[in-house]
């Protein structure tokens, strides 16, 4: 999972009055139900500026900017619970939005996509607002397992998290650490499958040349990266992409139907290596066969 | 119904109140003592309240000797704008300890406890899950007084669970709470002609009910649901929401660097936000509400719902406000009709009522009779006359006659209607009733049946409750008359 600060779910605090244990489908049973007057879910994930912003932002992006190329769509369920984990890049990465958008564009049954996101933005003025109105949640274990399992939804992980967005130009395509597996992990627990993802562009359309730590301590951000348009255009240089062609291809899912799988740790590394391996294979078949870079 | 004689704690504050009201009305249960170091300030039927305040041996002799089952600890502080920290930890922290310091040992009465806490316990935190479930403990420690009183207090508790596997031990973690007669820091807030909220900041709130809080409590006395819950109503809202749903415009007023500068010069201006507040103003916090539902409990508002009662009430509050007087009249009088003792003939005003006009009748009737009556003693051998007296008695006898019965008829429809209400002397039909319809017309009786009563029971049926019923009306009875 994308989160660096990491909590731990304690089963029972000691000396805790034990709790009934209650069957995880009688749970589910008692989700609350949708008020269709609201126009936020319980998540903060708001209707209206997810499409406002959909029309304005990511269509823009998606049509022309990076004139995104998918396949292999099918590979994403219409329904019940799936993890999607893809790699990860660009300074303010443009990979997340393009996969939301791929679902809800190409997808025979669209549907709204989780995005997880560093626990840090929920700290920091301004995203703290915004980010959970378009779909974003945080990155934790506990968020994943009910989005996947009680809510049948679709959920976006990146388990390269920090280390992938913050890697170098001259590092690109080359996957970091696949965290410790927790999304594997989660994934096993909900008994949802997981559907590698593969982006190509996205370390094209906003490289980062360099890291400053001085100023990264400074202003308080996760880092502080050296772009073609940041920081000398201001925070919006953030978002200042040079239009790389994006190709997205979605790969076969990895179905787990066993319970208590993900209680084992020598498989949850497994699958967590085979994961990151199949991304990986696939990225570098992709970057061979692009013949340019902005033009696909 | 699991529990039958219940002791609550905090009976003077809101929630211990309100609590003793909604369980009096439960026939099965027996007994209902309230204890606090001040008097109640709602009306109760039949809870015997006991000054005492959370000094473990004393509370220790009024659970043993009234045999009590089920404690319900309802003083907990979770709002630290209530009173000053320090008073806060003594009532959270020492109070709770001496509270179940009275329910230790095995051969205490007591077979389940029942602790209203907050999730505060939760705190709120950058890191937080979106929804806390009972099983996940706080990501850090506690930093502000009262989230560490709360945890503390639910350490205590923890500790007596452990010690006692036999007794049920009940954690009903509340969300904020909101409602017409209820006051916290949020509804002072929420009160406030805009919403203030911090800059760049939107938090998840989700709100209980405080209905669904006494009604919660009430389930936990019910029903044996051992272990810790969260209650809060369906639905997490956004503060931007919420101040639309309360049509109030937000204001971003709290700097998002320094909030805490802020919130000092708030509390200059009158705007209390006090430190447990601020952070959840910050982060938010949501909790799964589904364990408690699969134990059983309905939620009859949702957290939507609950805001938009919120703001009918206060918007109709400043209008009622003044035309509350008269019902406290009203019931004044009720209270002297009930309980003096020169009220002699509320009871039979009903039935005179409804004979007046016969009796008004009869009179003129037996008026009419005397006069021909007196003409006959004039004028004895008039045939015609004597006739006449003859016809006009009859008639008045009969008239009479049915006067009479109608009265009669009506004194026994009043009777009747009375003794469903409040029957004149020891009940009629007595042995039938059973213990809780006993129970059900105690309350209408005066002392000196009560005692009639209660030897007739004593005599006969001998039910425990009844008797202890009587002797708790009686009680209070005789502090009033």
């Amino acid at each position: 999972m994308a989160d660096s600060r990491r909590t731990t779910l304690s089963v029972r605090e000691r000396g805790a009055p034990e709790t009934a244990l209650v069957p995880a489908e009688e749970l589910k049973r008692h989700l609350p139900g949708v008020e269709p007057e609201r126009q936020l879910n319980d998540w903060g994930r708001s209707e209206r500026i997810e499409g406002l912003y959909d029309r304005l932002v990511a269509d823009f992006f998606y049509r022309y900017w990076f004139r995104a190329e998918v396949e292999g769509i099918e590979n994403v369920p219409s329904s019940g619970g799936a993890l999607l984990v893809s790699n990860h890049s660009g300074a303010l990465p443009p990979d997340a939005a393009m996969i939301a958008k791929a679902v809800r564009e190409e997808h025979t049954h669209p549907r709204p996509v989780n995005i997880t996101v560093e626990h840090f933005f929920k700290g920091y003025p301004g995203f703290s607002t915004l980010l959970p109105k378009i779909g974003c949640v945080a990155a934790h274990p506990a968020n994943v397992h009910r989005l996947l399992y009680d809510e049948d939804q679709l959920v976006l992980v990146f388990p390269e998290g920090r280390k992938g967005t913050e890697k170098l130009y001259k590092d690109r395509y080359r996957l970091r650490r696949f965290g410790r597996g927790g999304f594997v992990a989660a994934a096993m627990r909900a008994q949802a499958p997981i559907v590698p993802v593969c982006v190509v562009g996205a370390e094209e359309a906003a490289p980062i040349f360099a890291q400053v730590s001085v100023l990264q301590r400074l202003t308080g951000l996760l880092y502080f990266p050296i772009t073609p348009t940041f920081p000398h255009f201001g925070l919006l240089g953030m978002a200042g992409y040079l239009p790389a062609k994006f190709k997205l291809r979605f790969l076969e899912p990895i179905h787990f139907d066993e319970e208590g799988m993900h209680e084992d740790k020598a498989m949850v590394q497994t699958v967590a290596h085979e994961v990151r391996a199949r991304i990986q294979e696939n990225l570098w078949d992709m970057v061979a066969k692009r013949r340019s870079v902005w033009f696909g | 119904m699991d529990s039958k004689r219940i002791l609550i704690t905090g009976i003077s504050r809101y929630w211990g109140g309100r609590l003793a009201q909604a369980l009096e009305a439960f026939p099965d249960v027996e007994a209902v003592i309230g204890v606090d170091n001040e008097e109640p300030q709602v009306e109760l039927e039949r809870t015997e309240y006991v000054k005492v305040g959370a000094q473990h041996a004393l509370l220790r002799r009024v659970v043993e000797a009234a045999e009590i089952d089920t404690v319900v600890d309802t003083r907990l502080v979770v709002d630290s704008a209530v009173m000053p920290s320090s008073r806060a930890h003594e009532n959270n922290v020492m109070g709770t300890m001496n509270i179940l310091a009275a329910c230790t040992g095995s051969d205490s009465p007591v077979q389940k406890v029942v602790l209203k806490s907050s999730t505060h316990f939760y705190g709120a935190h950058q890191d937080d899950p979106a929804f806390f479930d009972e099983t996940m403990r706080r990501p850090h420690p506690p930093h502000t007084g009262i989230e560490r009183d709360i945890v503390e207090a639910e350490a205590s508790l923890n500790e007596f669970a452990d010690r006692h596997p036999d007794k049920a031990v009940t954690i009903l973690r509340f969300a904020n709470v909101l409602g017409p007669d209820v006051e916290t820091s949020h509804t002072k807030l929420f009160g406030l002609p805009v919403v203030p909220m911090i800059l760049g900041f939107d938090p998840r709130y989700q709100f209980v009910h405080e209905d669904d809080v006494f009604h919660a409590l009430e389930h936990a006395v019910k029903h044996r649901v051992p272990g810790v819950y969260n209650v809060a109503g369906d639905g997490v809202l956004a503060l931007s929401e919420v101040a639309g749903l309360l049509g109030k415009p937000y204001a971003p007023v709290l700097s998002p660097w320094g909030t805490g500068i802020a919130a000092a010069l708030a509390r200059r201006v009158g705007v209390e936000i006090p430190p447990e507040a601020l952070n959840q103003m910050r982060f938010g916090r949501g909790v799964d509400n589904r364990r408690f539902k699969a134990a059983g409990f309905r939620y009859q508002h949702t957290s939507r719902e609950t805001v938009l009662k919120l703001g009918e009430h206060l918007r109709i509050h400043p209008v009622v406000r003044g035309a509350q007087e008269p019902y406290r009249y009203e019931r004044e009088v009720e209270e002297f009709l009930r309980w003096s003792p020169h009220v002699k003939n509320t009871r039979d005003r009903a039935a005179s009522e409804l004979s007046r006009d016969q009796l008004a009748e009869l009179q003129r009737l037996l008026t009419s009779f005397a006069e021909t009556a007196g003409m006959d003693l004039d004028d004895g051998d008039t045939p015609d006359r004597a006739a006449e007296a003859e016809r006009r008695a009859a008639e008045a006898e009969r008239v009479a006659r049915e006067a009479s019965e109608r009265a009669a008829r009506a004194e026994e429809a009043a009777e009747k209607r009375a003794a469903r209400a409040r029957p004149a002397r020891p009940v009629e039909h007595y042995d039938d009733l059973a213990a809780e319809e006993v129970i059900a017309l105690l309350a209408s009786l005066e002392a000196e049946d009560l005692r009639t009563l209660k030897e007739y029971e004593r005599d006969h049926a001998n039910r425990t409750r009844v008797l202890s019923a009587i002797d708790s009306v009686l009680a209070r009875g005789g502090s009033r008359v």
